[in-house]
C-alpha cells in the first residue's frame, strides 16, 4: 500500500492515465482524500462501471475521476468484491460524487453490486421483479427464441431445446 | 350492389354520386387515420421525419398525432420494444377504440432486430398485439413509412362492414396485458396471437 505521499505525487505528476486498487475498507476515506486533496481536486466522476472476473471469483467496480478544477485525469479508482451475491458488497461513493447515484443503481441492477450507504439502491433499467444481474457472466438468457428460416449455431442449439419450430430442412443441412 | 355506369355517370353531372355505404365508411376512415404520439427508439426520428415539411404525412390525413389513445385509429410501434416497455404498449394499444390499426415499424418492431439477441428485447410486437403492416428497414426512411400507409389505406378500403373485427362478437375487446416476471415477461408470447412461423415451402 503506497503512502499518501506517493499517491499524490503519482496522480499528480502523471497526472492522467493511473488507476488505483483499494481494499473495500479504505474507498470512501481514499475517494474523500482524492477529492479534496488541493494538489489532486478529483472533482467529477464520469463513469461508474463493473467489471465480472469470474475466474478470479471477484467483482470490480470501477470509478473514473476527472479533476475539472485542474484539468487532469481519468484516474480509474478500483475496488473488488467476491462474486457471491450476499458478500457483493462495496462502499457506496454517491456521498462524495453525487452524480454516482445513477451509475451505481446500473451497476447495482446489471452486476448485483450492493452499495453501502447509497441513498435509494433500486433497478434502474430491468423491472423491480426481475431477479437476475444480466451483465454477469453465468447468466443464463431467457428462451424467447425468436424463429429463423435458417438458425444456426447457439440460436439452433436453443430452437431445438424449445422444440417444434425449428424448419426440419435446417436441421437436416446440419447433419 | 353494381350501378350501372352510363347511369352513375348522369347522375354525377347532376350532382349526384352512388355509391355503396361501405365504400364511403371506408372511405371516411381512411382519410383521416389519426396515430398515437409515441415514439420508441430511432425509427421515431423518421416517423417525425415523414411528419415534417419535407414529406408531409398531412397529404394522406394522418398528421394528427394525439397524444391521447383514446382519440387515435392508428398504432405506429416505432422502434425497438424492451420487455419492460411491451406492457406500457399492449396497455395504449387496449385503450385506443375501435377501428385501430397497427404498423410495425422497422426491424426491430417486427423481430427485435439487431437486438434480438438481448435478453430485455421482445422479439416483435406481434407476439402481444395484431399487426396490420410491417415496415422493414433499419429505420425504414419516411418514403417507406407513407408507403405503409398507404397500403394501410388499401386495407381499408378493402374491409367489408359484416367482417370487421368490431362488430364480431367472438373477437377479444382487449388483449392480455404481460406481467413483469422474475426472469421474463408473463407469459412470453400471447398463443392466441402469435405461433411460431412453419416452414416456408421450397420455390
Amino acid at each position: 500500500m503506497p503512502t499518501v505521499e506517493q499517491i499524490r505525487e503519482m496522480l499528480s505528476a502523471g497526472a492522467a492515465k493511473s488507476s488505483l486498487l483499494v481494499e473495500r475498507e479504505d474507498l470512501l476515506a481514499v475517494a474523500k482524500f482524492l477529492k479534496t486533496d488541493p494538489q489532486l481536486q478529483f472533482d467529477f466522476c464520469s463513469c461508474v462501471t463493473a467489471v465480472d472476473y469470474i475466474k478470479q471469483d471477484c467483482i470490480e467496480v470501477v470509478y473514473h475521476l476527472y479533476s475539472v478544477a485542474l484539468k487532469h485525469g481519468p484516474v480509474a479508482l478500483k475496488v473488488r468484491a467476491p462474486r457471491a451475491l450476499e458478500q457483493c458488497h462495496v462502499p457506496s461513493l454517491t456521498p462524495v460524487w453525487r452524480g454516482c447515484e445513477f451509475q451505481e443503481r446500473e451497476a447495482f441492477d446489471l452486476f448485483g453490486v450492493k452499495f453501502d450507504g447509497h441513498p435509494d439502491l433500486r433497478r434502474i433499467l430491468m423491472w423491480d421483479e426481475f431477479v437476475d444481474h444480466p451483465m454477469r457472466k453465468d447468466y443464463i438468457p431467457p428462451m424467447d427464441y425468436e424463429w429463423e428460416p435458417t438458425p444456426h449455431g447457439e440460436t439452433l442449439a436453443r430452437a431445438k431445446m424449445q422444440g417444434g419450430t425449428v424448419p426440419a430442412s435446417a436441421l437436416e443441412a446440419k447433419k | 350492389m353494381p350501378v350501372d355506369e352510363g347511369l352513375k355517370s348522369e347522375l354525377q353531372k347532376r350532382g349526384v354520386f352512388v355509391m355503396p355505404v361501405e365504400f364511403l365508411y371506408n372511405w371516411s376512415r381512411k382519410s383521416s387515420l389519426w396515430p398515437v404520439q409515441f415514439g420508441l427508439a430511432c425509427c421515431a426520428i423518421e416517423m417525425i421525419a415523414a411528419a415534417a415539411a419535407r414529406h408531409d404525412i398531412a397529404r394522406f390525413g394522418a398528421e394528427v398525432f394525439r397524444a391521447s389513445p383514446r382519440q387515435a385509429d392508428l398504432m405506429i410501434v416505432s422502434g425497438t420494444v424492451t420487455k419492460k416497455m411491451a406492457p406500457q404498449v399492449v396497455r395504449l394499444y387496449n385503450q385506443m377504440p375501435e377501428p385501430k390499426y397497427v404498423i410495425a415499424m422497422g426491424a426491430c418492431a417486427i423481430s427485435g432486430g439487431p437486438f434480438k439477441d438481448g435478453y430485455d428485447v421482445l422479439k416483435g410486437v406481434d407476439r402481444y398485439i395484431p399487426v396490420d403492416i410491417h415496415i422493414p428497414g433499419c429505420p425504414p426512411r419516411p418514403e417507406a413509412l407513407l408507403h405503409a400507409l398507404m397500403t394501410l389505406q388499401e386495407k381499408i378500403s378493402k374491409q367489408h362492414l359484416n367482417e370487421t373485427r368490431w362488430y364480431d362478437k367472438n373477437a377479444p375487446a382487449e388483449y392480455p396485458i404481460p406481467q413483469y416476471g422474475a426472469h421474463d415477461l408473463e407469459p412470453p408470447v400471447n398463443r392466441e396471437l402469435w405461433q411460431p412461423p412453419q416452414e416456408t415451402p421450397k420455390k
